[in-house]
C-alpha cells in the first residue's frame, strides 16, 4: 500500500515535469471525451425521439391482437375478449396504463377528395397521455367520451380534403360481413402532430360510435398497455400475457415495429463503436507521450533499478502515470460534455431539415440526452483501453538493463 | 536531395518510434476517412437513385399547387399528347403520364383505401422500377383495359389473386361518384411496405374514363439517365412545355425529405470527421513540440552559427510535411485496398438490413473507391497536421541562442 503511495507520488511529479506535453495530451483526451459523450447524447436524443414518436403511434409498449390481425387488419379479426371484461382482467393483474381500441382501415371522403386512413375508435379518457394526441394543442376539442358522434382528424388531412372544423365528412369501412359500412361525421377537432404522416393517417372517433357503425358491440381489435420504460417491457408483457391468456397475439413494441426495435440495438452498438474509434485516434498520442516520457528518463529508470527498485514498480509507475493522465482528461471531458449538453436540453431546432428528419422517423427538434449508462461506459472503456495501451511502453521501461540504461547518453 | 530535405528526413528518424506513432495516427484517421466517405458517397447515390427510380422520377410536370396539396381537380390537360411531344422533344422514352387519386378498393371479402395511378403501360416501366418487380401475373399492356396491378401486401389484405376482380369506388374530377371493376393482372413486391400496401396501377385511358378526367392527368414523370443530367434536362423540358399553367419540379422539390435526410446525416458525419482531424492535429502538435524542445541545445548552436529562426522554423514545418505526406500516402493506399476489397465482398452491419430497407437501400453494401473519397479526407488531415506544427515552428523565433545552448 505504501509502495503504491510512493509510486503515485512519483507518477504525479513526472507528469508535471514536462507540463507542455502533459497539457497537450490532456487537451486531446478532454476533447476526445467531450466529443464521445456529446455525440452520443445527440444521437441518443434523436433515437429517443424516434422511439417515442414511433411508440406513441403504435401505440403502447405491449399490444394484444387477434392472431390474424397483423396480416389482415380487418374488423373480422376481433380480440376474442369482450371489451367490458378487459377492464376487470387488466385491473386484476394490476396494469394501470392501458386502453382498448377499434382500429380498422377506412376511406374518408369530403365533397372534393377521398383518402385512405386508419379509423381509431377510442376511449378518450383511458388514452389520455398515452398517445401522440396533445389535447392542449387541439383546435376545437377532442372526443368527449366513447359515444361522441364527432370525429377528430389531422390538420394536414383537413387541408387535403379541403374541409374544416364543423364540416361533415363521410367515413367508409366494412363490417364483419364484408358489407360497406359508412356514416357521416362532423369534425369537432383538428389535431397537430409532430409527424406529418400521423396528421394524414389517423382519424379518431368514439369507441362506441365505431362499434355501432361496424355492428360489433363490446368488441375491439386491439388492446395496448404502457409500462414505465420502453427499454424494459418484460414486466408489462408478463402481466398482459397473464391477463389475456391464450388465443391472442401479445407483442412487444419492438416485435410490432421491427425498424424501431433495430434502431435501438443499432444505436447501442454505435455507442461502443464510436467510443472505440475515438479512443484509437487518441491512443497514438497517448502511447507516444508515454514512450517519450520513458525515453527521457532512461538513465533515471536505470538508476532506480540499480538502487533495487523492482521492475514491477517501474511498470506500475508508468501505468499509474498514464491512468492519472487519462483520469484528469476524462474528468475535464465529462465536465465539458455536461456543460455543453445541459443548456441544449431544452431542444435544438433543426427544422431546416425537418422533412429529412421525418424520413428517419424523427422530428424537427433534437433533445440531447445524457444517459448515465453511456457516460459510465465511455469512462470505463477509455480507462480500460488506456491501461492496455500503456502496458507496452511501461513493459519496455521495466526491462531496461540497469548498467546500460545508466550509461546511456542522449 | 537538397540539404534541407535531407536534414528534415534524418531528423525524423532520430526517434523512429515517435515518428511512426504519429504517422500511425494519421494513417488510422485517413483509412477511416477514406472508408467512411466512400460508404457515404455511395449510399447517398443509391438512396437518391433507388428512391427516385422507384416511382417519383427525376422531375415531374404538374399543375401549380398540386405538389403541396395533390387534389383531384389540379390537372394537366391533354396529358397523353403532352407526354408524347415531350418524348419526341427529348428523344427519350423515359417520359410517362400519370393520373392519380384515392379510392376504396373492395374485393369479395375486404375493403381498403388505396392510391390509384393511371399509367401509360408502354412507358411506365421506363420511369419506374415497380412494373419490373412483378411477383405474379403480367404488367398492364392495354391503355383502355379494365385491369389493375397491385402490391403484394394489398393482395394479401384484400385476399385476392391474379384473375380476381376488385371494385374501385371514389370520386371523379368533378366531385361526382365514380366506380369501376378491374381485374387483377399483376402483383408486385418492392419490399417497402407502404408501397406494397398503398400503390396500385391501372391503364391511363381506363383511369380517365372512370374518374371523368376528360383527357387530363396529374403528372408527367421524366427520368434522367444520370442525376447530373437533371439541370440540363430541366431547361430542355421547360422550353418544350406548352404555354399555360404548368410547372416543372425537380426531384428535390418532389422528395424534399431525401436531400434533407442526406444533409442531416452529413452534418453528423462532418462532426465525426472534424473530430478525428483535430485529434490527429493534437498528436502532431505534441510530437513536433517535443522534437523542438529536445533540440533546444542543437538549435542554439545552429542559430549562433548564423542560421535564421525562420529557416529553422521552415525545417520543422518540412519535417511535419514529410510525415504528413507519408501518412497520407500510406493511408490512401490502405484505404484504397480496404474499399476495393469491400467493393467485391460488400459491407454489412448487424441490423443494417432493417434500417436500409427504410431508405430504399440494399442490405449489403458495396462501396466504390473514387478520387473524391480517396483524397478529400487525407488532404484535410495533411493540411491540419502542417498547421498544427506552426506553434512549435514559431516558438523558434523567441528562442535566445545563448540560453538555448546552455539547455541540456
Amino acid at each position: 500500500m505504501r509502495d503504491l503511495h510512493v509510486l503515485g507520488l512519483l507518477a504525479r511529479r513526472n507528469l508535471w515535469r514536462n507540463h507542455r506535453r502533459t497539457i497537450i495530451m490532456l487537451a486531446a483526451i478532454s476533447i476526445g471525451t467531450w466529443a464521445m459523450i456529446f455525440m452520443i447524447a445527440l444521437m441518443r436524443g434523436m433515437v429517443e425521439d424516434m422511439l417515442n414518436e414511433g411508440i406513441a403511434a403504435l401505440p403502447g409498449h405491449v399490444q394484444v391482437h387477434h392472431p390474424a390481425y397483423q396480416d389482415d387488419p380487418s374488423i373480422s379479426n376481433l380480440v376474442p375478449i369482450p371489451d367490458s371484461e378487459i377492464a376487470t382482467r387488466f385491473d386484476a393483474v394490476g396494469i394501470e396504463k392501458w386502453a382498448s381500441r377499434v382500429k380498422v382501415p377506412a376511406v374518408v371522403t369530403s365533397e372534393y377528395e377521398s383518402r385512405g386512413v386508419s379509423m381509431l375508435g377510442v376511449d378518450p379518457d383511458r388514452e389520455r397521455g398515452l398517445t401522440f394526441i396533445d389535447e392542449d394543442r387541439l383546435e376545437g376539442r377532442f372526443l368527449d367520451g366513447v359515444d361522441d358522434n364527432g370525429i377528430v382528424i389531422g390538420r394536414k388531412l383537413a387541408n387535403t380534403l379541403e374541409t374544416e372544423l364543423g364540416k361533415r365528412i363521410v367515413l367508409m369501412t366494412q363490417d364483419p360481413d364484408n358489407e360497406i359500412a359508412d356514416r357521416g361525421f362532423r369534425i369537432v377537432g383538428l389535431f397537430d402532430a409532430r409527424m406529418e404522416a400521423f396528421e394524414e393517417g389517423f382519424v379518431f372517433v368514439g369507441k362506441q360510435t365505431a362499434q355501432k357503425l361496424l355492428g360489433t358491440p363490446d368488441r375491439v381489435t386491439e388492446i395496448f398497455a404502457v409500462g414505465d420504460d420502453y427499454r424494459n417491457v418484460e414486466a408489462v408483457f408478463e402481466q398482459v400475457s397473464e391477463a389475456v391468456d391464450g388465443n391472442v397475439d401479445v407483442q412487444r413494441w419492438n416485435e410490432i415495429d421491427t425498424y424501431l426495435g433495430t434502431m435501438l440495438s443499432v444505436m447501442d452498438g454505435f455507442v461502443l463503436v464510436w467510443i472505440i474509434v475515438i479512443f484509437l485516434a487518441l491512443s497514438f498520442g497517448l502511447v507516444n507521450t508515454l514512450v517519450m516520457a520513458v525515453f527521457e528518463r532512461v538513465r533515471e529508470i536505470g538508476l532506480m533499478l540499480a538502487l533495487g527498485m523492482k521492475p514491477r514498480s517501474i511498470l506500475g509507475q508508468i501505468v499509474i502515470e498514464s491512468l492519472m493522465l487519462l483520469t484528469i482528461g476524462l474528468v475535464i471531458g465529462n465536465v465539458l460534455a455536461w456543460a455543453t449538453v445541459q443548456p441544449l436540453e431544452g431542444g435544438i431546432d433543426i427544422s431546416v431539415v425537418a422533412e429529412g428528419m421525418e424520413f428517419f422517423g424523427a422530428t424537427s427538434t433534437l433533445y440531447p440526452k445524457l444517459l448515465a449508462s453511456d457516460v459510465v461506459l465511455t469512462n470505463v472503456v477509455v480507462l480500460v483501453l488506456g491501461f492496455f495501451a500503456s502496458l507496452s511502453p511501461a513493459w519496455r521501461a521495466s526491462r531496461y538493463e540497469p548498467v546500460e540504461a545508466i550509461t546511456k547518453v542522449d | 536531395m537538397p540539404l534541407v530535405l535531407r536534414l528534415a528526413w534524418r531528423n525524423l528518424w532520430r526517434q523512429p518510434r515517435r515518428t511512426w506513432l504519429t504517422v500511425g495516427a494519421m494513417v488510422f484517421s485517413n483509412v477511416l476517412l477514406v472508408f467512411m466517405i466512400s460508404l457515404q458517397v455511395g449510399m447517398y447515390g443509391l438512396m437518391i437513385d433507388n428512391t427516385l427510380q422507384a416511382f417519383t422520377g427525376h422531375m415531374q410536370v404538374q399543375a401549380p399547387g398540386y405538389i403541396d396539396e395533390p387534389k383531384m381537380r389540379l390537372t394537366v390537360p391533354d396529358i397523353v399528347p403532352l407526354a408524347d411531344s415531350l418524348r419526341q422533344h427529348l428523344g427519350t422514352d423515359a417520359v410517362a403520364a400519370r393520373g392519380s387519386t384515392f379510392a376504396l378498393a373492395s374485393s369479395e371479402e375486404r375493403s381498403f383505401g388505396i392510391a390509384i395511378y393511371g399509367v401509360e403501360p408502354e412507358f411506365e416501366p421506363v420511369v419506374s422500377t415497380i412494373p419490373g418487380l412483378l411477383e405474379a401475373g403480367r404488367y398492364l399492356n392495354d391503355k383502355m383495359a379494365a385491369e389493375i396491378v397491385i402490391g403484394e401486401v394489398l393482395a394479401r389484405n384484400l385476399k385476392v389473386e391474379i384473375g380476381d376482380e376488385i371494385t374501385l369506388m371514389g370520386s371523379g374530377r368533378d366531385g361526382s361518384f365514380a366506380a369501376a371493376v378491374a381485374d387483377v393482372v399483376g402483383i408486385f413486391r418492392s419490399g417497402v411496405r407502404d408501397i406494397d400496401r398503398a400503390i396500385t396501377e391501372v391503364p391511363i385511358g381506363f383511369f380517365q374514363d372512370v374518374f371523368f378526367m376528360e383527357g387530363s392527368g396529374h403528372q408527367v414523370v421524366i427520368s434522367a439517365p444520370v442525376i447530373d443530367a437533371v439541370p440540363a434536362m430541366m431547361e430542355s423540358v421547360a422550353a418544350a412545355l406548352p404555354e399555360g399553367d404548368l410547372v416543372l419540379h425537380d426531384w428535390d422539390a418532389l422528395q424534399p425529405g431525401l436531400k434533407q435526410a442526406i444533409q442531416a446525416d452529413m452534418s453528423s458525419a462532418f462532426f465525426m470527421y472534424g473530430l478525428l482531424v483535430i485529434l490527429v492535429a493534437f498528436s502532431v502538435l505534441n510530437t513536433q513540440l517535443m522534437s523542438v524542445l529536445e533540440r533546444t541545445h542543437e538549435f542554439g548552436i545552429t542559430m549562433s552559427l548564423g542560421l535564421r529562426p525562420g529557416r529553422l522554423g521552415r525545417l520543422v514545418l518540412l519535417e511535419t510535411l514529410i510525415m504528413g505526406v507519408v501518412g497520407m500516402l500510406i493511408g490512401m493506399l490502405l484505404g484504397f485496398l480496404l474499399v476495393s476489397w469491400l467493393s467485391v465482398n460488400g459491407f454489412a452491419y448487424p441490423g443494417m438490413d432493417e434500417m436500409a430497407a427504410q431508405f430504399n437501400l440494399p442490405a449489403r453494401f458495396y462501396p466504390q473507391p473514387s478520387l473524391l473519397s480517396l483524397t478529400a479526407g487525407p488532404l484535410v488531415v495533411l493540411i491540419f497536421s502542417v498547421l498544427s506544427a506552426l506553434y512549435p515552428a514559431l516558438r523558434l523565433h523567441w528562442m535566445h541562442p545563448v540560453e538555448a545552448m546552455r539547455a541540456v
